[in-house]
């Protein structure tokens, strides 16, 4: 075979269907956006049994996180996500979908080596980083007030 | 004795035959195109085993049992088996043959196990290194996932140049036979890497190999294209089905009535929303031991070459910025002797 890498490179990008971003986005977009309707839906609903703003909004969002780790469970969060993209995978359910799904599968591994082991195995990164990018904006922010 | 005529094609002058051959799917499979072609279907993925891994190896057992079922033979009679799949450490293979008490060779060769392990099978029986040799291969969709990709339940989306790990095992049983199929000859592939990364585009990364065996053979041989009734590659899926054409018209082979790729094959791919087709060893394997050979032997075709594709990655090679090197091997499996 007489071709470089980078014309066989150009080969497979013409071969290769996309992504029908013309479906794709808005189809995230109205599942994301339903998801952050159900969101702000509990708000309401716990602020008119009693709640203040903020303790509506952290219950919410643990109704949300039980929510999407039931789903993962009972094997149909995946199948919203096929369809929903990155608006299943944004919102605050995507990130519990991320922590129960490596916990279901790995399970066979033992509740040490396995589960454990390998819950964190998608949501860690984002963790990892998640936090370090707030301690950096955190010492930012801090600096800021001292001028 | 096999005549080897170049670095990678070796003639079986002695045209090993097919004694029998077996093939077992799961739900997917059951409900794609060739679903009446396959000896077994399952419709629980688990094959009533606690984890993915201990259900491909019953699935591989299943498929060992019904090809020796089929041919009226016991383990005792096989003098040596080959085996593979996608697992690490090929535990599918090792698990699934602990009982069966026959000389085991382990082989990887990711998707193209097939061709690997039923190449080497009817080397050692043209050279009476063996009466009879088995030969064996499976992927199960969901032991395949939870270690190249993610776990099942992970809401993630596949992009259009994904392939469907196959859950699905076939076997063939290779012995001096007077009755069709026979293995007229085998070209062993050699590792081909065009620089393709995307491990959601395997397909891509294995038609350079296809392309450099098939033309391998056509030349050692002397033969065309036009020699053949069906020149079947697998699992290229769609987009490496269609680069293999395009790689080839480029030296001027034009295979494109007639070829087809096992990816397509197995799935009704609008349907069973497979995206660019099936793949895993159990893809080629399963669609040989159920619609290929059935075809061969009752005469329908005369000349195949059989082509199992491997893209030889891991998740460490590919985390480390590698590219995917990938193998093609071909049998070439016919009606007659001569």
């Amino acid at each position: 075979m007489n071709l470089t890498t980078k014309d066989y490179e150009e080969m497979n990008k013409k071969a290769s269907p996309n992504t029908k971003s013309y479906m794709t986005i808005p189809c995230a977009f109205i599942i994301g956006g339903i998801i952050c309707t159900i969101g702000q839906a509990l708000v309401n609903l716990y602020m008119y049994c009693g709640m203040q703003q903020e303790q509506a909004s952290t219950v919410a969002s643990v109704s949300l996180v039980f929510l999407s780790a039931l789903l993962t469970g009972l094997k149909i969060y995946d199948n919203i996500a096929k369809v929903g993209g990155a608006g299943t995978l944004v919102p605050i359910t995507g990130f519990a979908n991320a922590v129960v799904a490596p916990a279901l599968e790995f399970k066979s591994e033992g509740l040490i080596l396995g589960l454990g082991a390998k819950m964190f195995i998608i949501a860690g990164p984002v963790i990892v980083y998640g936090v370090t990018a707030s301690a950096i904006y955190g010492v930012i922010l801090c600096l800021f007030n001292l001028v | 004795m096999s005549l080897k005529i170049s670095q990678s094609t070796v003639i079986l002058p002695s045209c090993p035959g097919i004694i029998a051959y077996a093939s077992v799917g799961g739900k997917k499979e059951g409900e794609g195109p060739l679903a009446r072609y396959f000896d077994l279907l399952n419709d629980d993925t688990s094959f009533g085993e606690k984890s993915w891994e201990k259900a491909e190896s019953q699935l591989q057992k299943d498929c060992s049992s019904k090809v020796l079922e089929k041919a009226g033979l016991s383990p005792g009679d096989i003098d040596i088996m080959f085996a593979g799949d996608l697992l690490n450490q090929c535990i599918g293979s090792a698990y699934g043959s602990r009982e069966m008490d026959i000389p085991f060779i382990g082989l990887y060769g990711a998707c193209s196990t097939m061709a690997e392990s039923l190449a080497l099978a009817s080397v050692f029986v043209d050279n009476a290194v063996a009466n009879r040799a088995l030969a064996l291969t499976s992927s199960h969709f969901c032991s395949a996932e939870r270690q190249f990709r993610f776990p099942l339940e992970y809401g993630g989306q596949r992009t259009p140049t994904a392939q469907w790990t196959a859950t699905a095992s076939g076997s063939v049983i290779v012995g001096q036979s007077d009755k069709a199929p026979f293995v007229r000859a085998v070209c062993f592939g050699k590792i081909k890497d065009m620089g393709v990364k995307d491990v959601n585009n395997m397909g891509a990364a294995m038609a350079p190999a296809a392309c450099d065996t098939i033309m391998a053979y056509l030349t050692d041989t002397n033969t065309t294209p036009d020699d053949y009734d069906m020149i079947y590659t697998g699992d290229l899926g769609e987009v490496g089905s269609s680069l293999l054409i395009e790689l080839l018209q480029r030296e001027n082979i034009d295979i494109s009535k007639k070829h087809n790729d096992c990816g397509l094959m197995l799935y009704d791919r609008e349907q069973q929303d497979v995206h660019a087709g099936g793949s895993g060893c159990g893809c080629s394997a399963s669609v040989l031991c159920s619609y290929i050979l059935r075809r061969i032997e009752d005469g329908t075709m005369k000349n195949v070459l059989f082509l199992a594709t491997g893209a030889m990655m891991s998740p460490t090679s590919l985390q480390q910025g590698e590219s995917i090197p990938g193998i093609a091997h071909l049998v070439h499996i016919s009606n007659t002797k001569g």
